[in-house]
């Protein structure tokens, strides 16, 4: 295998905790506050891992396998996600399906771990997570599919690939409908302002949060790791679509692509220090407009 | 063939001689189960040396029977079809033994074998039979005989009820065959399959092919006929449930299909009308079942949704040859034809795993549950697969067919003109939406089941199943898992089946070898995503050696003494998403709230009858009885006025002779 195409996921492993620590300091800029360094993340990850664990005594061994099962499943989804321009590591046809796939595999297993522990506030989170991922998985795939329809790639490489000046010339206004659909999912399924607070205090007011109240330890570690890739893994795919930077050679788009999704890190603080969150009661309004946005993108693109 | 033969033979001789030894239920439960055991391990060598590549096989005798012949065949297509009876069939038989010895002396055990037997032996005859008036023979008697399944508990009125609704639908359904294969022999002249479209595509193939969406959607369980599933398979012991959910209403996948090789090559139409049918019954199908409290209940709902994903796979492939793709073509037929055989493991499965549930507990209301998952570890396991599977997840069996379906769709969605590309985007987006929603209704049914605390005493005495009960969940279970993973090495088989599917089209079986590959890499990535969990698993516990692992109560936020009433029932768990469609749920909701300073109790109930049966069916039938009844003054019951009857019919018809 072409080395180069382990790039994107090099870069992933490394650098994914990194966004959190450009959201969390972007948002402390805005509020006025000097705010934590970039590298924070990886020290509460280093901090977690040092620890021991304590676990209810209602949970069995499934809520132990949650945290392992949810961050292999989102490894396997990154080796998918390519880098800007730059191919991922695995590419087949279809692989936007098994995407899709695996990271609702990593979120069945986060939904079960929390509701092994009997706990009503778990099960309230688990309940809207639900809800609120089955509303997103359309959005995400009829977008993907505007995707493809406008560049003739049936791979998340080769659309990312086919995605250049050229596209954006030919079908911009539906690759620009596609990304913000993109966008809307992406702060959905990572957790972020508008649709959930990942500083919220009060717990009946969690999504994702809540669901993992009861890990801690080196269990809340993979936790972290794991949304932290999520996060990459998604920004990623915007970054793909919003970023028409095609060298055709793997490390300049690569590059290219880090600086992308680090932008677009920026712009998740800002979205989250401008906007407040929507009630839970609009949050199906804001996915089906995504949706809805998403099937326009196909519909418009000049085919 | 001569194999397939001896089974249905051994299938019916077991079945005699389990009635013939009613009066001993544990002779007559070995010699029902064991011959059906027995029988359907050896009918599996046959089907699959047939989708192996093997030649169609031929058997013919005559019948003195008008328009009828002895007339079977082994084709790619029916041994596809056979693969899930003889599998499920032969596991739930199993399976059975325990199930129904609490039954033992209480019940005539023998005759429920019987026709056990009689049903295996009437699915492997209606995939063979190659005769319209063998076929229709064949259909009654499964119909009869899953009646009579059904009907097992019959001391109880809903079981009753279940049983009388199910007659009802499926007798309709079998009038709009009677009258399929009626225009069919007319034009060929015969009744014989083989001469059906055999000069060309028949006239009003419409019309034809109308009739068979409705007669054997009947069956099947397409909206708004479904409303036969969600009574009659809770009713059924749960061996059976499997059997009637795992491989009976296939049989109407089977008819469609069938069907579909004699109606020459399919206009557009024909792919959107199943496009939406899949899409109508995959959507509402599983919106039902969150909604539902009753856990064999929420799985036959769930039924109703699998039969829509692989419509929707039939309704892509005839879109794709429509359009003159036949990628698009073979992707879709190929997926909704895996898709039979893995709904077959996991509907199998989680039907086996409901029933030991309500075996051990003796409740299937799910906000009754809970915890049981320590209790029953095997079973509850086996109920974990099922459940990931059917929710369409990587690496298990699921997620393959729903694969091949989402490419077809996504290839249509590429390369079609717009009209096509959007009903493949409604269908690539159906099948998300369908996906996301049965993750919810499993983490749902698992959650409330298997995991927290027990909710009421009545999981105090549950344990597993013996090995009769354990081992073909067991087995299902590893299905899932091995399908899921050797999926791609399939695509010979798969390919043959889509072959025999669509007589005359070249090439599709290599495009579904395409499809296959790029299957085969996404069950690599699974492979993957099994390597790095057991990575993640070994640093985990690497990590935590030498650390404290303590033991405490689950945070509550700050609640000390959390007790099982607090948790989230199955009902608040799936509130938000039945609260957002409640415009197509129609759920009832009887509150009886607090009142005064000291309230005393409070309750809240809700309920979610099926608005097909409610709407439509309820009114219709109310109105037919009250035609009829009109008619209540020609049966007065005495016997004088019939006489009288009689005597002026006789008047009637001499005068009609004389004049």
């Amino acid at each position: 295998m072409d080395p180069a195409r382990l790039l994107p996921l090099a870069f992933a492993l490394g650098l994914a905790p990194l966004l959190l620590g450009v959201v969390n300091r972007t948002k402390a800029i805005v509020a006025g506050r000097r705010g934590a360094p970039f590298t924070q993340p990886y020290r509460d990850i280093g901090k977690l891992l040092r620890k021991g664990a304590v676990y209810s005594g209602t949970t069995t061994w499934l809520f132990r396998a949650g945290p392992v099962g949810g961050l292999a499943a989102t490894l396997a989804a990154v080796t998918l996600t390519p880098l800007g321009g730059a191919p991922a590591t695995v590419s087949f046809p279809g692989d936007l399906v098994l995407f899709a796939g695996l990271l609702a595999l990593a979120r069945f297993l986060t939904v079960l771990a929390a509701l092994d522990t009997g706990s009503a506030f778990e099960g309230m989170g688990a309940s809207r997570e639900v809800q609120f991922s089955a509303l997103a998985e359309p959005a995400l795939l009829v977008a993907l599919a505007a995707l493809a329809r406008a560049t003739g790639g049936l791979s998340l490489t080769d659309i990312a690939g086919g995605l250049g000046a050229a596209a954006w010339a030919e079908s911009g206004p539906s690759l620009l409908l596609a990304a913000l659909a993109l966008g809307a999912v992406l702060l959905a399924e990572n957790a972020r302002i508008p649709v959930d607070d990942p500083n919220t205090h009060l717990e009946l007011t969690m999504v994702h949060e809540v669901m993992v109240l009861d890990h801690g330890g080196p269990d809340l570690a993979l936790v972290l790791y794991g949304s932290a890739l999520k996060l990459w893994a998604f920004g990623a795919l915007l970054v793909a679509a919003a970023l028409p930077v095609r060298t055709g050679s793997a490390l300049p788009d690569a590059a290219a692509g880090v600086g992308g999704l680090f932008a677009s890190a920026v712009l998740v603080g800002v979205v989250e220090s401008t906007m407040a969150r929507l009630r839970l009661v609009r949050v199906p309004q804001f996915l089906v407009g995504a949706g809805a946005l998403a099937a326009l993108a196909f519909v418009l693109v000049g085919k | 063939m001569t194999l397939l033969l001896v089974a249905l033979a051994i299938l019916g001789a077991s079945g005699v001689a389990a009635l013939a030894a009613g009066r001993r239920p544990r002779l007559a439960t070995a010699l029902g189960a064991g011959g059906t055991a027995l029988a359907c391990g050896l009918g599996l060598f046959p089907a699959a040396a047939a989708l192996a590549g093997g030649p169609p096989e031929h058997v013919r005798a005559a019948w003195d029977m008008p328009y009828g012949s002895l007339d079977l065949e082994l084709d790619a297509l029916s041994a596809f079809f056979l693969l899930p009876i003889f599998l499920l069939g032969g596991l739930a038989a199993v399976y059975g033994a325990g199930y129904l010895r609490p039954h033992a002396g209480r019940r005539n055990l023998g005759l429920s074998w019987l026709f056990y037997d009689a049903l295996v032996g009437s699915l492997v005859l209606v995939v063979l039979a190659r005769n319209g008036v063998l076929f229709l023979l064949a259909w009654e008697a499964m119909a009869l005989s899953s009646f009579f399944l059904v009907t097992f508990e019959d001391h109880r009125e809903e079981v009753r009820e279940a049983g009388w609704t199910y007659l009802v639908a499926t007798h309709l359904g079998t009038a709009f065959l009677l009258a399929l294969f009626l225009l069919l022999g007319r034009e060929a002249g015969s009744l014989d399959f083989r001469d059906f479209g055999a000069h060309g595509p028949p006239a009003h193939a419409g019309a034809l092919f109308l009739l068979a969406v409705v007669g054997f959607g009947a069956k099947a369980g397409f909206l708004p006929l479904h409303v036969w599933l969600p009574e009659a398979h809770p009713a059924a012991p749960s061996h059976v449930s499997a059997l009637l959910s795992g491989v009976m209403i296939k049989t109407g996948i089977y008819g469609l299909a069938r069907t579909l090789t004699w109606l020459g090559p399919p206009p557009a139409w024909w792919g959107w009308l199943l496009v939406g049918v899949g899409l109508s019954s995959g959507i509402l199908g599983v919106l039902f079942a969150l909604a539902q409290h009753d856990l064999k209940r929420l799985l036959a709902y769930h039924s109703v949704e699998n039969i829509g994903i692989i419509t929707l796979g039939l309704g892509v492939g005839v879109l794709g040859l429509a359009s003159g793709a036949p990628l698009v073509a073979a992707l879709g037929f190929a997926g909704g034809l895996l898709h039979v055989l893995n709904h077959a493991l996991f509907k199998g499965l989680l039907f086996l795993g409901a029933g030991a549930v309500l075996h051990a507990t003796g409740t299937r209301e799910m906000d009754r549950l809970g915890g049981l998952f320590r209790r029953m570890p095997r079973t509850g396991t086996s109920f974990l697969v099922g459940a990931a599977a059917i929710s369409g997840l990587p690496p298990l069996n699921g997620f393959a067919s729903e694969f091949l379906i989402f490419l077809g769709a996504l290839t249509g969605a590429l390369s079609l003109p717009l009209a096509g590309a959007t009903t493949c985007l409604a269908a690539l987006a159906g099948l998300a939406l369908i996906g996301g929603l049965a993750a919810a209704c499993f983490t749902k049914a698992f959650g409330a089941v298997f995991l927290g605390e027990p909710r009421t005493g009545e999981t105090a005495g549950a344990r597993d199943p013996g090995p009769a009960m354990g081992i073909p969940m067991a087995v299902l279970a590893a299905a899932c898992i091995v399908v899921g993973l050797l999926a791609p090495a399939g695509a010979g088989a798969i390919g043959s089946a889509v072959a025999a599917l669509v007589p005359g089209a070249h090439g599709l079986p290599e495009h579904v070898q395409t499809g296959c590959a790029a299957l085969s890499a996404a069950t690599a990535v699974g492979g993957v995503f099994l390597a790095a969990a057991a990575g993640v698993a070994l640093l985990r516990r690497a990590v935590l050696r030498g650390r404290p692992v303590a033991s405490s109560v689950t945070w509550d936020c700050g609640y000390a003494r959390p007790t099982a009433r607090m948790q989230y029932t199955s009902s608040s768990f799936a509130a938000p998403l039945v609260e957002m469609f409640r415009g197509l749920l129609r759920t009832r909701l009887r509150l009886e709230a607090t009142a005064g300073r000291f309230p005393g109790r409070a309750s809240l109930a809700t309920e979610t009858p099926d608005v097909c049966r409610e709407g439509l069916f309820a009114p219709a039938f109310r109105g037919v009885a009250r035609l009829l009844g009109s008619l209540r003054w020609l049966q007065q019951g005495s016997v004088h006025v019939y006489v009288l009857y009689i005597a002026a019919t006789l008047v009637a018809l001499l005068v009609w002779r004389l004049a």
